[in-house]
């Protein structure tokens, strides 16, 4: 699927965007775009003009409006087959999308019967169960069970997922299969909502509404559309006070000359292009809107674990305090570590084995398991015989061990500090009102985000890291990776809290997030990543769903928006730079039979009046193919200030977009004046 | 010699914008300062007398209706003097009511600040309507524009969700601005000859022992009120060509400096409310280059001459001498001319009509483009304008949503900007083609070929920039001209001060953007450059085929 992805120009592509590109000719779709829908209307006009010279009263000068009639035809062809090309890869996807989806059955639980049902059946609460080999149905929550679920046809990555009841991985998507054992899903979504549909209706297009910046860029190209238009036809009436006769196709030349044709004709198809980038990266994004406000993003918000560091924090050493020794530390840390299934928990437990202790596990049998919470930050196991342990942070240890009465060695603060101080993370290890010891758990920095964090920094953007650690351990790897500003001890709600403090000021926040209780950060974002992997809240509540679930791609999705808006940006300032110009070809070729002395102005010194037209039309017209590619790709983008970016951009598309058609007409014109 | 004395006088008024600037910034900051001391008594006698005693601010829709109506109130009040005058006090000259689509043109004429004037002052207007509708109008309308473009300011660099008190703004402009900057250029005036009298017209004995009617009046005041509110509508119909209304060079550089100064200011006064007064500099900057630009194409075309006429042996060491006056030279001339339609004053101290093809190419393109120092507030609210759309063009390009002072640029001030972009050229180009369609119109134009097209081209374009001046040699005073011209002034000032008062109601209420080194800056050079390609690009290209047709290739005739 992804290689699929990537082959962006494959023959059956571009064949149906030819197809496309007759079809879009439809006046009624074509309304949608001004600009275009005047070149067409102008396009019409020519040609009736052709075919009925006398009625219009036109001089016969047939060859020449023929010609003008099927270069005009050519540019609205040609822009319509940049926004055909652009959505054809979406619609290839979709299509492919589609083929996954077809009909499926689901035994559908009621009661303690079993019916065989279409999914097409299904609502929102119905209960199914999924064995080995067979589609999931619809969008839902495994609420018994656990199986591992290839989730290729989403994802494009073969490696099936585990997904299990409670927790954060029990959410699973319509489509999907299941590879191993047997689950039980409640639907959480009715037909034609369900996650598949959304993705296929957004690859598609078929929703695309245009963006806060593409109307705003629309309003201003039908404005500049309705002056030169002014401009043309006010022309005729004072022309004709020197006795010179413009005859139409001429004037309607000068029109599409003038009017933003190349920016008009390729917008939408920067828009498309842009999300497709994004889906190509594997990122769903839910809209335009999104992206472009991923552009414009000031703060980052990063959770430490899994985005900064590898997340996977090991134990590496266990440090007695208050005179107990290694022994008891680990052991009564392997006996709360037990049940535990995180990594720090497996990791206690491994390096037991490792340092060759050993753990009186039968200790722990018929014991409740107590899970880490958020609230409690702690973990363990409370014991048959009443007692109980307890692993967690330093500070939640502390009190819970004062609590029922007891002391604090005194050098477990020193300790824990300078395990702290080293970038670990220091757990105590206590049994009731005694703390033995401490693990120290590793945890390191990926490769390259120092590199990367400097970036955003050159953007500027803020990062912020949110972290469950301790102060210290928090401050030492934000160090480490070189965050802006970090959040230590951060709890689901401080989050929404500094997302909320950044958007007072006016800043656009962006944070990645996978567990139900991200959600409301997700959603009080203005961009919000969610991972695939993540819970169903989280990616309803995210705007983007990241199908790889690797939060540190938040990065590119910035760099992506920010690409998006200078292609735009780029290509409307090539696009209004050219009228120069094509001022400078049209309007002397128009005048120079009555005014001889217009030829001054014939700066290109053009074959002829007939072909200098003729080569700006044609220049007009091929320019929208040329750019389609950039269109397509995107200008290159490397973060740097503004100041620096802007000047290199306007050097090479504004000042390139002054030149550029200067020599391109007089090229065209060459080739041209042989022929006319 | 001719490039020193412009030189000098340009310099005067770059050194006096910050000073000055300073100074009308603290008339409208709101903030107390010292010259309340000198101004506060009156402002608030005033504000008694009309039950202001809270001056609340106001949203720009209450704005704009409160400038809107005042205007009405005002055009009303003219109206009536103008067509009762006969009746009325001070017509020792015993002049006639005024005719009612002349009425109409001149009233709206004045209240617009564009002071087109199709009837000549000796003969049309009696010492009453000079005084109590043209100076009155003079005043009011140059408050009002000024009073718009403060607002205007307030909203795109203010936080909240009003712009400021019109009523203040209007009584602080005539206050501490217009009436004693008026007072000192009127005593300045007089003693320099400038006559300043409600005695009738003076009938004299010539040499040959003839008789002449010599006009006079209370012209001093009315001069320095012309200039200082950048409205043009001379006492006499030769405006300020005429000996007592400019009697030296020393006159025409004050009358210079007095519609040049406040308008050069407001970019400074901008900078000064952005907190950044670099921001101004840039829009000054940008607006002197534009201006040194046309006022070059002007002064060397007139000092080059007629070619036609040089080869017939006439002394061309003086340049085109046709149309200006001889104790101006081509230097004061040229100055003057390019002050007058960069600042859409639209006095005239030379005959624009006689001007070089493309000397009169200047005037227009400086009148086409209104932005640069422009009339009372309006040329920086235009220049603005071109600020924010240059922001949105090149904005994206830094790969941001394009955001100006902080505050992102979106749909619905695109929407705005957009009226005000299409109705520049509308309003010009439009009634140029329909007058060239028609009899009525067809029939005023004087000149044959190019220079006919450049004549009306002009009179539309001085109209919708509220310029006034006049390519004169059009028959112009007929309906068809009064009203066309009329409409035209109506949404020439209109149009763009309302769709631009919306769209600073709509940026003051905007959540702020923090500047960070991702931002697209607007106070450095490379925006300066920006700026002017803008204007060039989407202000200019507009009319170059219509300026082709008429005073290029009027040039290009004359070889």
């Amino acid at each position: 699927m992804n290689a699929k992805r990537k082959s962006m120009l494959n023959s059956a592509i571009v064949g149906r965007a030819v197809k496309d590109s007759f079809i879009k000719l439809n006046p009624i779709a074509m309304m949608k775009n001004p600009v275009m829908f005047v070149v067409e209307v102008g396009t019409a006009i020519v040609l009736l003009m052709t075919l009925f010279p006398g009625y219009f009263n036109a001089k016969d000068d047939i060859g020449f409006n023929l010609t003008v009639f099927f270069i005009l035809l050519f540019t609205v062809l040609f822009a319509n087959f940049a926004e055909a090309l652009a959505e054809g890869r979406g619609k290839a996807q979709a299509d492919s999308l589609k083929r996954t989806k077809k009909e499926i059955t689901a035994n559908k639980m009621t009661g303690s019967t079993i019916k065989v049902v279409p999914s097409t059946e299904l609502r929102k609460g119905d209960i199914v169960i999924v064995s080995h080999g067979e589609m999931i149905p619809g969008d839902g929550e495994v609420i018994e069970g656990l199986a591992s679920v290839d989730e290729s046809a989403i994802t494009g990555e073969s490696a099936p997922v585990i997904k299990e009841a409670g927790g954060d991985f029990g959410s699973v998507t319509g489509g999907t299969r299941v590879v191993s054992d047997r689950i039980v899903v409640r639907i959480t979504s009715d037909p034609g909502e369900s996650f598949i549909d959304r993705m296929i209706a957004l690859v598609e297009g078929a929703k695309r509404q245009k963006t806060p910046n593409e109307l705003a860029l629309s309003t201003l190209l039908v404005s500049l559309t309705l002056i030169f238009l002014i401009v043309v036809v006010t022309l005729g009436p004072i022309a004709g006070y020197l006795d010179i006769d413009l005859q139409v196709p001429v004037l309607i030349a000068l029109l599409v000359c003038l009017i933003p044709t190349t920016i008009g004709g390729l917008l939408s198809a920067i828009g498309i292009a842009g999300m497709d980038r994004v889906t190509q990266f594997n990122v769903l994004a839910m809209s335009g809107k999104a992206v472009e406000a991923a552009g414009d993003i000031n703060t980052m918000i990063l959770d430490k674990t899994g985005t900064i560091t590898f997340g996977n924090r090991m134990a590496s050493e266990f440090i007695p305090v208050g005179g107990e020794s290694v022994q008891s530390v680990g052991e009564w840390a392997a006996i709360g570590s037990l049940q535990d299934e995180t990594p720090e928990g497996r990791s206690v437990l491994e390096l037991m084995k490792k340092l060759k202790l050993n753990a009186n596990e039968s200790l722990a049998a018929g014991g409740e398991f107590i899970e880490f919470k958020a609230e409690t930050r702690m973990s363990g196991i409370d014991l048959k015989d009443g007692r109980k342990v307890r692993k967690g942070a330093v500070d939640a240890v502390k009190r819970w061990v004062v609590a029922q009465g007891g002391a604090v060695p005194k050098d477990l603060d020193s300790h824990g500090d300078s395990i702290a101080r080293e970038g670990g993370t220091p757990l105590a290890v206590a049994v009731d009102n005694r703390i033995y010891g401490l693990i120290y758990l590793k945890d390191t920095v990926k490769p390259g985000m120092r590199e990367r964090f400097d970036e955003l920094r050159r953007m500027g953007i803020k990062t912020i890291m949110c972290t469950g650690d301790n102060p210290l351990t928090a401050a030492t790897i934000a160090r480490e990776a070189g965050v802006d500003e970090f959040i230590a001890e951060s709890k689901p709600e401080d989050k929404i809290a500094v997302i909320r403090r950044e958007q007072a000021e006016g800043k656009l926040v962006a944070m990645t997030g996978d567990g139900t209780n991200d959600a409301p950060a997700l959603a009080q974002a203005d961009v919000g990543l969610a991972m695939n992997s993540g819970t169903i809240a989280a990616k309803e509540a995210a705007n983007m769903v990241d199908l790889d679930s690797d939060p540190s791609k938040i990065i590119e999705v910035v760099s992506i928006g920010k690409q998006l808006l200078m292609t735009r940006g780029a290509l409307t300032t090539f696009s209004i730079a050219n009228d120069i110009a094509k001022y400078f070809a049209i309007i002397p070729a128009m005048f120079i039979l009555a005014i001889p002395e217009m030829s001054v102005l014939n700066v290109m010194s053009l074959g002829s009046p007939m072909s200098a037209i003729l080569s700006a039309l044609i220049f007009n017209a091929i320019i929208i193919p040329l750019l389609i590619p950039l269109a397509m790709k995107g200008v290159a983008y490397k973060p740097m200030k503004a100041t620096k970016l802007l000047r290199r951009n306007i050097l090479v598309y504004g000042i390139g977009g002054v030149i550029v058609p200067f020599i391109g007409i007089k090229l065209i014109d060459l080739v041209v004046h042989l022929l006319v | 010699m001719g490039i020193l004395q412009i030189l000098i006088v340009i310099a005067i008024v770059v050194l006096l914008v910050k000073p000055l600037g300073t100074y009308v910034y603290h008339v409208y900051s709101n903030d107390p300062n010292k010259t309340d001391k000198w101004f506060g008594w009156l402002e608030r006698f005033i504000y008694r007398l009309i039950g202001l005693k809270n001056r609340p601010g106001m949203t720009w829709k209450r704005y704009a209706v409160s400038f809107l109506l005042t205007n009405i109130v005002l055009v009303a009040l003219g109206y009536l003097i103008l067509r009762l005058q006969k009746y009325l006090p001070f017509n020792p000259n015993g002049i006639e009511n005024m005719e009612q689509t002349l009425s109409f043109n001149t009233i709206i004429s004045f209240m617009t600040n564009t002071n087109l004037q199709h009837y000549s002052g000796e003969t049309g207007l009696t010492y009453f309507s000079q005084m109590a509708v043209i100076m009155m109008m003079m005043f009011t309308s140059a408050a009002t524009g000024f009073s718009v473009a403060i607002a205007f300011i307030r909203g795109i660099t203010g936080k909240g969700a009003t712009i400021g008190n019109f009523f203040e703004d209007f009584v602080k402009s005539h206050t501490r601005i217009f009436i004693p900057a008026a007072v000192v250029v009127t005593l300045v005036l007089v003693a320099l000859q400038v006559p300043q009298t409600l005695d009738p017209v003076l009938t004299v004995k010539t040499l040959e022992g003839a008789s002449q009617n010599i006009a006079i009046g209370p012209v001093a005041s009315l001069e320095s009120i012309k200039h200082l509110g950048t409205n043009g509508g001379g006492f006499f119909g030769a405006n300020s060509a005429h000996p007592f209304e400019n009697p030296t060079p020393l006159t025409n550089v004050i009358e210079i400096l007095s519609m040049w100064l406040l308008p050069a200011s407001l970019p400074y006064v901008y900078g000064r409310f952005a907190k950044n007064t670099k921001q101004g500099w840039v829009v000054f900057g940008a607006m002197m280059t534009l201006f040194v630009g046309f006022l070059s194409l002007i002064y060397f075309s007139e000092l080059r001459g007629n070619p036609a006429m040089n080869v017939l042996g006439i002394d061309a060491s003086q340049g085109s001498m046709e149309g200006k006056e001889v104790r101006f030279g081509i230097p004061q001339s040229s100055l003057f001319s390019a002050v007058t339609t960069a600042a859409t004053t639209g006095t005239v101290n030379n005959m624009h009509d006689t001007l070089t093809p493309l000397g009169g190419l200047g005037t227009l393109a400086e009148m086409m483009l209104n932005v640069v120092f422009g009339g009372k507030g309006v040329g920086l609210v235009n220049m603005l304008m071109y600020a924010i759309l240059g922001v949105f063009l090149c904005g994206l390009m830094v790969g941001r949503t394009p955001e100006f002072l902080g505050r992102k640029i979106e749909p619905r001030e695109m929407k705005l900007i957009a009226i005000a972009i299409l109705a520049h050229p509308f309003i010009i180009l439009a009634p140029t083609a329909i007058a060239f369609l028609t009899d009525l119109g067809q029939g005023s134009i004087t000149n044959p070929g190019s220079h006919g097209i450049s004549q009306v081209l002009y009179e539309y374009t001085s109209s919708a920039a509220n310029n006034g001046s006049g390519f004169e040699g059009l028959a112009d005073n007929t309906p068809f001209w009064n009203l066309t011209t009329g409409l035209v002034m109506l949404l020439g000032r209109y149009i763009s001060m309302i769709a631009m008062l919306a769209v600073a109601g709509s940026l003051v209420r905007k959540q702020w953007v923090p500047e960070t080194i991702g931002t697209f800056r607007t106070d450095n050079g490379l925006f300066y450059g920006i700026l002017i390609g803008t204007v060039l690009i989407i202000g200019a290209l507009t009319f170059l085929p219509a300026i082709v047709l008429g005073p290029i290739a009027e040039h290009l005739k004359l070889g």
